[in-house]
């Protein structure tokens, strides 16, 4: 709230600016995060992904 | 006024037996549901009053004796009033009758926590890793299921349910879908879609629950007095991992039928054909799609479930007090606004997008196309209930999710029922006289007392047997024969 009300005071274009600014840091911090989540995911991730799909069969359901 | 809402959720889970490809699924659930440490009762769950073959339109078929003998080898009731069984091939967990949705999703969370105490036992015992998802299709064209379930008022007319619900749970599946790498049953080809269960609806109404899967089912069994409550059994959903989608998709469920019965919804927008609608939702990740309207015109599911917000809350405005459906209308606003503007800003509380943005990332790191059985893997592995393989508690483990609910609350569910439905009554019951309870059903409780005849407890109220009206009497009772002889009986 207190970011949004500051760039009330400015002008336009600083504040398109300053948006487009903090939407690229957004961004790079999400594909860290990201980048950062698959390497977690890779340790635990299934061995033998083709195997792990055949054999998840699952008859009888509602 | 309408009825209070009493509801509650059925979740079958997928199982593996890791190296036994040919292993036996109603044998390895068998085991799972055995292996179970918490506390609970292996009950006979009596079936005598359950008429599942009942249609609420009123031409139904009892089936009495159909009920497959393996559905009632295994079948317990827990500490906190659920019961855990096995279903044809799979665990299934029904979490005890809950006052509000808020605590509805708390206990569909512990049933989480129950399966995977389970399976953890099962493997010790077997020398095999058993593995369980709580998702609802293998990929192959077999799905199963998680249920709904809310209670109505009989006189409800059933024709204004299916009016009403009709195009509001198609819609919904925007909010209420887990995710799912590619199609199945003869659905058009698509790389990823909203829903695990969309493909497999085939009827607007019915009676089936296993094959032409209807979109609003009428099993007329009401688990309560007859006379005064029908029992919704909503079949269409997806079993969710994120507990904020399990409240909103109940929270928002519950408010659609509680205003249908105050007669507070404008004339209800008819989809021209609800089963294509169906899947069309469900494949339109992008949420553009417009949907053909009885009559002409058209609008996005997106459209369609903003109308119902609108509605909705008007009346809670109106009518109804409790805080909870407040949150349930403002986390409904914050999903609806974002899913139109930012969508990938809902991967802290829809499974749907959480999964998404992990496969995409897969897809762009690897360069993987969507077939990629890698893809398929760990669409899978969201799934798994594990707390260290299963991808959705790696990402709430990380702080990744928002969540309703702290672990400890979610433990604790796992093992005391709810305080205001007769849940209570049973689940104390399982703690304090295991001993002398044989057998069970959402409306009554068995016990054996060593007398000639068992004394059954019968609780056609959900919402009597609470802790207010109960809880002293079972503090104070020595023993079973001394409840029923304080209960009058």
């Amino acid at each position: 709230m207190s970011d949004r009300k500051r760039s009330k005071s400015k002008d336009q274009g600083e504040e398109q600016h300053d948006e487009q600014a903090e939407a690229a840091v957004d961004r790079e911090a999400d594909v860290e995060a990201l980048d950062d989540l698959l390497d977690e995911i890779d340790e635990v991730l299934e061995e033998n992904a083709e195997e792990f799909v055949k054999n998840y069969v699952q008859k009888g359901g509602q | 006024m309408a009825i209070h809402k009493v509801l509650g959720t059925e979740t079958e889970y997928g199982i593996v037996v890791r190296g036994d490809p040919g292993f036996n699924p109603a044998v390895a659930s068998s085991l799972v549901v055995n292996s179970y440490p918490g506390d609970r009762v292996k009950v006979q769950w009596s079936y005598e009053e359950e008429s599942p073959g009942r249609d609420a339109r009123g031409f139904g078929h009892d089936t009495y004796g159909l009920i497959d003998p393996e559905g009632a080898v295994v079948n317990s009731v827990l500490a906190n009033g659920a019961r855990l069984y096995v279903d044809h091939a799979h665990p299934e967990y029904s979490s005890p009758e809950s006052y509000d949705p808020l605590e509805a999703a708390l206990y569909d969370k512990a049933g989480e926590k129950v399966m995977q105490a389970a399976a953890a036992v099962a493997s010790e015992i077997s020398g095999k890793q058993v593995s369980l998802y709580k998702n609802n299709s293998d990929g192959k064209g077999n799905s199963y299921g998680a249920h709904e379930n809310y209670l109505l008022a009989r006189e409800t007319p059933f024709g204004e349910v299916i009016r009403y619900a009709m195009t509001f749970l198609v819609t919904r599946q925007i909010f209420t879908g887990a995710g799912k790498v590619g199609r199945e049953n003869d659905r058009p080809e698509v790389d990823y879609q909203i829903t695990q269960r969309a493909d497999f609806f085939e009827e607007e109404v019915g009676l089936e629950t296993t094959l032409k899967r209807p979109i609003i089912n009428t099993r007329d069994e009401p688990h309560g007095d007859p006379s005064r409550y029908r029992r919704l059994h909503v079949i269409i959903g997806d079993a969710n991992l994120s507990d904020v989608q399990i409240f909103l998709k109940l929270g928002t469920t519950a408010l659609l039928l509680a205003a249908l019965e105050d007669g507070a919804l404008p004339d209800p927008l008819d989809l021209f054909d609800p089963v294509e609608a169906c899947w069309q939702v469900s494949h339109d990740a992008s949420l553009r799609r417009p949907i053909e309207l009885d009559g002409g015109g058209s609008a996005t599911a997106l459209d369609l479930q903003g109308r119902y917000l609108e509605w909705l809350s008007k009346y809670v405005e109106k009518e109804l007090d409790e805080p909870v459906w407040n949150q349930v209308i403002s986390e409904w606003e914050r999903t609806l606004s974002l899913l139109d503007s930012e969508p990938e800003k809902l991967a802290d509380t829809l499974d749907w997008v959480a999964k998404r943005r992990l496969l995409q990332g897969y897809v762009e790191r690897d360069g993987l196309e969507w077939s990629n059985p890698k893809l398929r893997a760990l669409d899978l592995q969201y799934h798994d209930v594990d707390p260290a393989k299963g991808l959705h508690n790696r990402l709430t483990a990380r702080g990744s999710m928002r969540t309703l609910f702290s672990e400890d609350e979610i433990i604790a569910a796992e093992s005391t029922p709810p305080e205001k439905t007769r849940a209570y009554f049973r689940g104390r019951c399982v703690t304090k006289f295991a001993g002398s309870l044989v057998a069970a059903n959402w409306d009554s409780l068995v016990f054996d007392v060593g007398e000639s005849h068992l004394k059954r407890v019968p609780m056609m109220e959900p919402l009597r047997g609470d802790a207010e009206r109960v809880g002293g009497l079972l503090d104070e009772a020595e023993d079973a024969a001394d409840l029923l002889r304080r209960l009058g009986g």
